[in-house]
């Protein structure tokens, strides 16, 4: 599995806090795709309408999620793919290590997966020592850095084109020293000469997938680059990754869902390059691959079917949620610590890798409710994470200094006469206390608040007590 | 459910929600929302047994909290034709979580819909319900508005606090960059993390400087105290209130955070 | 069973205890009746318009992505229009083809100097010619069903990609490109691939700055037949 970090949320966080690089990219890159979504949006009538008829068709296919499955099996089988299930993490690395070694490969090249980051794939190939080689350019950025994505759509949005001019230099030796990699232009022309090499080169090409269509068996994914479509058909082998919820009924059904997600993601149309496979090549094709397997992964969302998350399962990894969300947009994708940022891993890192681990995600929301609002697929992100939280209260995880607060507020706020009184007696002597400067720089046990904030200080008697004097008569 | 639909339209009893910080922090705030319901003709009540809405338990998740002061705050509002809070917030939670919370206890599913349906936020409920279209209010000032997420996102408060404002005489409303995006408060999250909520409060404060305003409104007080108290530490010179104050003419007291001279 | 059968059990086994429920007749019924007959989808509104407009629309998509859109009076035209374009551009008068009949029998006499390459693409080639089954006007999107007619890597691999299509294969929306995919391939088949191409290749990542030809073509030209 891909290394976890999410326990080490604060520190993470801190450190994304401190970054400026970091901080450059995340003040401009979700606000542009905020703002092109909203384009977008306002482009298209229908937009509002087509969430709901995405909704429906996914929360349709879930509940028949068993039974779309066998018979998207079925269609792929009779178009010649091989379809692999693969419970957990394990048996799908052991899988794709099995096909690659059967494949005899030594170079395999990816486009953007991020089950295969989930599973920790590309290490698994590697210590079978085989080349493994990211063909989604931002991919490509962080894989020669040896990092993790930062963003599910723009996975290298915290590099500067000073660090890419660096990587490149240092890594693609065998080029002229004394090239000009100036320009952003010069910088993406060098990625697709290397690439271009090790596309031609590759063996093995393994593809995410965006849908799995039941009906005619096909996967789908969804590029601007090209990249993908390079992946699957210059190998002789294409492997497709692919988790459960991925599964669509019908091509009309992938319509729907394509006309939310570019939208939804980058504000365009649709994206450049919109692929439909199913299964190796047929007689006559010149050109493709000879063997195609599917890799169907489970890893735990199977019993998120039948609990309160299963809506996350309607994701269709558009990126929306963190685009608009002031604690990603504060903090970048890295310190969510693990595959999936934003609100979408607030909600789906606890179910893949435990509460315990990941508890921090979904706690770390100030619940605006944005996502919810943008999310193409109405997922109620924010009562999902409330969720985790009551899952963890109930195990009694939740910090104790911070139950006992809630617990002593709580406890007066049940008792009104209480709660009034010693209000009446705190609120005055807090209130004289700050009236000449009228906030508080700094106040026992609310560090946190004053750490980088003033209090303002109460106006001295409570509302209640005031109140209680007009209705006796007492002027204000 | 009103006790009389005659006179509910005629002079409806309005049991006025303060919130805990209204209470507890700024009675001014209270006040003025008594007297807006008062200019558009509502008897207004307070019920003493009313204390905290239970968001905070609620976002923690304790829900047998939450529970309980659900109860407690139907119990307090049965008599009322309407229940308004100056907070979407907490109008949020009463309008659109307890229903929730208590939908699985047959003894208070039905109380607890009937509750529902009568919650208001403040200012949307002068406007949408009541026909408020002007105060008479008067403020020469440049303002600004935030929108607070609940009031927007749960409950739809966006043009009726800017559609009063611009009657109040001498007051110039300038639009606020990015008025809807969060200011970072959360509620507990400013405490739980409080470096993260810091650095989205700086974004907010940025841009409320960079309107040039010298007063910023909304309608949540956990907001304002949240944006007024970073805008303090920053040494910037813009006053922070809570939109009834204005709408109601209120000035008497120091914006929030300010002391009295 | 072997290690494949159990995995497989037990993620459909896995599936169904958490929905709490078993494979059933009326949920088959469901799943068969719904994959039979779909409901129908949501098309936009500007999928449904007039055809001058959907031409107009596909036009202004495609050339809002920076590809260039050449319209034939007729497919007498389209080998020169090729030729123009190539020259216009300093590209070298040689295309890479499939073996798509409408292609191969159009007038290419007329333009001697260009010299068309059979077969999938090379990495030498440095343009390919391709014909799309169906035009997209909803988002300018060419769909494209691979075959020995049409090499996916003749679309894919070289520099500049030149794709014709006709304009009485103009349809307003993609549901209109599956009735033809469907009228071709049959019900529920499909090709190897289908490509919905809706521009040249493109990134922004790097710089923040969009950069054509991330891989796939840095030019796309479509070749509209009128008439």
């Amino acid at each position: 599995m891909s290394a976890v970090t999410s326990p080490a949320f604060r520190d993470n966080a801190r450190a994304a806090l401190g970054d400026r690089q970091l901080q450059r990219a995340l003040a401009e890159v979700p606000r542009g795709l905020a703002a092109r979504r909203s384009a977008a949006r306002a482009d298209l009538p229908e937009f509002e309408a087509l969430r709901e008829a995405g909704r429906a068709i996914k929360d349709h296919t879930l509940a028949h999620l068993d039974l779309y499955l066998e018979a998207f099996e079925k269609k792929a089988r009779a178009a010649g793919s091989q379809v692999h299930f693969a419970p957990t993490a394990e048996d799908a690395r052991a899988i794709v290590r099995d096909i690659c070694r059967q494949a005899g490969a030594r170079v395999v090249t990816k486009g953007k997966s991020m089950i295969s980051e989930e599973i920790g794939l590309n290490q698994a190939l590697e210590a079978d020592g085989i080349e493994v080689v990211e063909t989604d350019l931002g991919e490509y950025l962080i894989q020669i850095r040896g990092e993790t994505p930062s963003h599910i759509i723009a996975p290298a949005i915290h590099l500067t084109q000073d660090q890419v001019e660096a990587d490149f230099r240092r890594l693609h030796t065998g080029l002229p020293a004394d090239r000009q990699l100036a320009e952003p232009a010069q910088l993406v022309a060098e990625a697709r000469q290397v690439l271009r090499g090790r596309f031609l080169a590759a063996d093995v090409g393994i593809t995410g997938a965006n849908f799995m269509i039941a009906e005619t068996g096909s996967t789908v994914i969804v590029t601007n680059e090209g990249n993908g479509d390079l992946t699957q058909s210059l190998p002789r082998v294409h492997v497709v990754l692919a988790s459960i919820e991925k599964m669509v009924p019908t091509l009309e059904d992938v319509d729907t869902l394509i006309r939310l997600l570019a939208r939804s993601a980058t504000g365009q149309e649709i994206s450049t390059y919109t692929t439909f496979s199913t299964g190796p090549r047929r007689a006559g094709d010149p050109d493709g691959p000879e063997a195609c397997h599917i890799v169907i992964l489970d890893n735990g969302r199977s019993e998120l079917l039948g609990g309160p998350f299963r809506e996350v399962l309607r994701c269709i990894r558009c990126g929306a949620c963190m685009n608009h969300c002031p604690v990603y947009g504060a903090i970048g994708g890295h310190a969510y610590g693990w595959v999936y940022p934003g609100p979408i891993g607030s909600v789906l890192t606890p179910a893949l890798i435990g509460v315990r681990q990941a508890r921090h995600l979904p706690n770390a929301s100030t619940f605006c409710g944005r996502c919810e609002e943008v999310c193409p697929m109405k997922i109620p992100l924010p009562g999902l994470m409330r969720h985790w939280r009551e899952a963890e209260f109930d195990a009694r995880a939740t910090p104790l200094l911070y139950r006992l607060g809630l617990a002593a507020w709580a406890a007066a706020a049940r008792r009104p006469r209480l709660y009034h009184a010693l209000a009446r007696l705190l609120m005055p002597a807090l209130g004289a206390l700050g009236r000449r400067r009228g906030a508080f720089r700094r106040l026992p046990l609310l560090g946190g608040w004053t750490r980088h904030r003033d209090l303002a200080a109460p106006q001295g008697r409570t509302f209640q007590a005031l109140w209680a004097d007009t209705r006796a008569g007492v002027p204000r | 459910m009103p006790v009389s639909a005659k006179s509910a339209a005629a002079r409806p009893r309005v049991g006025l929600f303060v919130t805990c910080l209204v209470d507890l922090f700024r009675p001014s705030v209270g006040f003025a929302a008594v007297r807006l319901l008062e200019q558009a003709g509502c008897e207004v009540d307070v019920p003493a047994r009313q204390t905290c809405c239970g968001q905070p338990a609620y976002n923690s998740g304790d829900r047998a909290s939450a529970r309980a002061l659900a109860r407690q705050t139907v119990a307090a509002f049965e008599a009322h034709d309407y229940v308004v809070a100056p907070s979407g917030s907490c109008a949020g939670m009463l309008r659109l979580h307890y229903p929730e919370l208590l939908a699985s206890d047959p003894a208070w599913r039905e109380r607890a819909a009937a509750f529902a349906g009568k919650v208001h936020e403040l200012v949307s409920f002068l406007v949408d319900v009541r026909g408020l279209a002007a105060v008479a209010a008067r403020l020469p000032a440049r303002a600004t508005y935030h929108d607070s997420c609940s009031g927007l996102r749960e409950l739809g408060v966006r043009d009726q606090p800017r559609k009063l404002l611009r009657t109040v005489e001498g007051l110039e409303l300038v639009e606020l960059a990015d008025a809807d995006v969060c200011c970072g408060f959360g509620g507990t999250f400013s405490v739980k993390y409080p470096d993260i909520s810091n650095a989205i409060v700086e974004r907010k404060t940025e841009q409320v400087a960079a309107s040039k305003a010298d007063l910023l409104l909304a309608g949540d007080l956990g907001c304002l105290m949240n944006m007024a108290g970073k805008l303090s530490r920053q040494g910037r010179r813009i006053a922070v209130r809570h939109v009834a104050e204005v709408l109601a003419g209120e000035l008497a007291d120091p914006p929030i955070g300010e002391g009295r001279p | 069973m072997t290690g494949a059968d159990e995995r497989r059990e037990a993620v459909i086994f896995k599936i169904r205890k958490a929905l709490g429920t078993y494979d059933s007749a009326p949920r088959r019924a469901a799943v068969a009746g719904r994959l039979a007959a779909p409901p129908p989808p949501l098309v936009p509104e500007r999928a449904k318009r007039r055809r001058d407009e959907l031409r107009s629309l596909f036009r202004r998509f495609l050339e809002g992505q920076s590809a260039t859109v050449v319209e034939a009076a007729g497919a007498a035209e389209v080998p020169a229009a090729i030729g123009r374009y190539l020259r216009s551009a300093n590209l070298p008068l040689r295309v890479r083809v499939g073996d798509d009949a409408y292609l191969d029998r159009l007038p290419w006499a007329s333009e001697p100097a260009l010299e068309r390459r059979r077969g999938r693409a090379e990495a030498e080639d440095e343009v390919g010619l391709s014909r799309a089954t169906v035009a997209v006007a909803e988002t300018g999107t060419l769909v494209l069903a691979s075959g020995a007619d049409n090499p996916v890597t003749v679309t894919f691999l070289p520099e500049t990609s030149v794709v014709v299509v006709r304009e009485e294969d103009l349809v307003g929306g993609y549901e209109g490109a599956w009735e033809r995919i469907r009228a071709r391939f049959g019900a529920g088949a499909m090709p190897r691939t289908v490509n919905f191409v809706s521009g040249p290749s493109r990134s922004a990542d790097i710089g923040g700055q969009l950069v054509m030809g991330a891989h796939g073509p840095r030019r796309l030209c479509v070749i509209l037949v009128r008439g």
